[in-house]
């Protein structure tokens, strides 16, 4: 039996095509996956999260316990309504999620899990608050009485369709710079996403959810599946969960170095394993040079050894196939590397992982 | 509810085959099967003269999700291969039934006979 988001009826009446996606029946597209792909790069699409699971942490000791729990550190977070990306690692170093965190209050945080980790990630925390004997209640607000829907509404014009319909939240979300929130009446209004595009994360009562995606539907926003937001984060050069790292992969070798915090005092979960190993991978992009399509899995042949894509795709923007790679350290930007697909050779340049950010190419 | 034309032959694995007046069989993939792909844009055909065992992979379809293998449908040569599926992958989307792949001369006649219809079709695919 798969789970269903408080928006499935609404996706199915406007034909979406339904896929089980991690035991979910989500929309992984509406027709065709590039104009959704396109309509968030040129104006403005919106997706149905609701499968993620916002979880709500309140008490004295929020802070000591975030800065215990996760690699990238919360004394970051020193503005109400901040944001902050982390993963959460075990012992070993390995990724178990990866993970927003609002910081709203001192006693008062916000953190959004993925779908498929929520109820692992929900029972470590709750284990490691125990066992820190630390004061935090954990809640999850995506099931149940309390549930939240969560709606993002990403591309160049989301901010303007959101305040369209939804004109009483405007005052307090206009000021948004990238990775902030902002709490309005029901709505917790977030300028984050997963798409490279500005935009808006909205959180509001389940019960309301389809009454706001059907407004916006009505003013003009696209809806998305789960295909664009996929080419767009891979656009973008955003991580996936379950495929460019899992509770396998050290953070440093998956290009997420950049949100770990080794050079404190501050200890967390997994930063011994990842001092004593130190980076083994760099995580890079790669353009595909021949005609075909790159995809997760597929060896890469290095003149420093093999590695390893991780997600791959069709670049919409682009026009031609991407990929995010595993490589040896010794691989350049720019090097020539080959990609072995079906038994077939093909030649691919290495970049840097982002490849399209806020309406177009960039490399 | 996808399209599936009475005057064609089928297989399970949703290729779609023509016979010609000439004995040759020209085939493609099924309205239903580039739904579930969604957007194409990669093909890569089989060359003319190669010789295929019936299902055996003979052609590749790959949409912005996943790449499919197409099975050859019947055993024969390839005699001819549809160049403006690999320059617009898409037609594949626009219409399945007129952006054909190859066309294959069959090794027995007879092979096709053992296809399914359109009806039999339809009702495994839905």
């Amino acid at each position: 039996m798969l789970k269903k988001t408080i928006l499935n009826a609404a996706h199915r009446a406007l034909n979406a095509r339904m896929v089980d996606f991690g035991g979910w029946d989500m929309p992984v597209n509406y027709g065709s996956q590039i104009e959704e792909h396109h309509a968030v790069r040129n104006d403005c699409g919106m997706f149905d999260v609701s499968h993620m699971c916002p979880v709500d942490m309140v008490g004295a000791d929020c802070r000591p316990f975030l800065s215990r729990l996760v690699a990238n550190d919360v004394a970051k977070l020193k503005v109400s309504g901040k944001a902050l990306y982390s993963a959460m690692l075990n012992e070993a170093g390995g990724v178990i999620d990866d993970l927003i965190i609002y910081f709203l209050t001192d006693t008062r945080f916000r953190i959004v899990v993925n779908a498929g980790t929520a109820e692992k990630d929900l029972a470590w925390m709750q284990a490691r608050a125990a066992e820190w004997q630390m004061d935090v209640t954990i809640t999850q607000r995506r099931d149940g009485d309390n549930a939240l829907g969560i709606i993002a509404v990403q591309g160049p014009n989301a901010r303007a369709k959101v305040w369209q319909v939804l004109p009483q939240t405007k005052a307090a979300t206009e000021g948004l710079k990238a990775f902030f929130a902002a709490e309005v009446d029901q709505y917790f209004i977030a300028s984050t996403g997963y798409t490279g595009e500005d935009g808006y994360e909205i959180m509001l009562p389940a019960a309301e959810a389809e009454a706001l995606w059907n407004a916006l539907n009505a003013a003009g926003v696209a809806p998305c599946g789960l295909g664009a937001r996929d080419t767009l984060r891979l656009e973008a050069g955003m991580n996936l969960y379950g495929q460019d790292m899992d509770e396998t992969v050290s953070p440093l070798d998956a290009g997420l170095a950049w949100t770990v915090s080794l050079n404190t005092e501050r200890d967390f979960v997994g930063k011994a394993a990842l001092t004593a190993a130190g980076q083994q991978k760099q995580f890079l992009g790669l353009l595909l040079l021949d005609k075909g399509v790159l995809r997760g899995h597929q060896k890469v042949i290095t003149a420093h050894g093999d590695g390893e894509i991780t997600s791959g795709s069709f670049s919409p923007t682009l026009q031609q196939s991407i990929a995010l790679a595993r490589l040896p350290l010794g691989v350049q930007i720019g090097d020539e590397v080959e990609v072995d697909i079906r038994g077939k050779l093909l030649k691919a340049k290495v970049t840097k992982p982002v490849f399209a950010r806020n309406g177009k190419a960039v490399i | 509810m996808s399209n599936v034309p009475a005057n064609l032959k089928y297989t399970a694995s949703h290729e779609w085959l023509l016979l010609n007046a000439d004995g040759t069989v020209t085939v493609g993939i099924t309205d239903h099967a580039q739904e579930a792909l969604g957007d194409l844009v990669f093909v890569e055909l089989p060359e003319v003269g190669a010789s295929f065992e019936a299902e055996k992979e003979i052609a590749v379809v790959e949409s912005v999700k996943a790449a499919a293998d197409v099975y050859a449908p019947l055993a024969g040569e390839v005699t001819e291969v549809n160049q403006a599926v690999v320059d617009a992958p898409e037609s594949v989307n626009q219409d399945a039934y007129a952006a054909w792949l190859f066309k294959l001369k069959p090794t027995n006649a007879a092979d096709l006979d053992a296809l399914l219809d359109a009806a039999a079709y339809q009702a495994i695919s839905e």
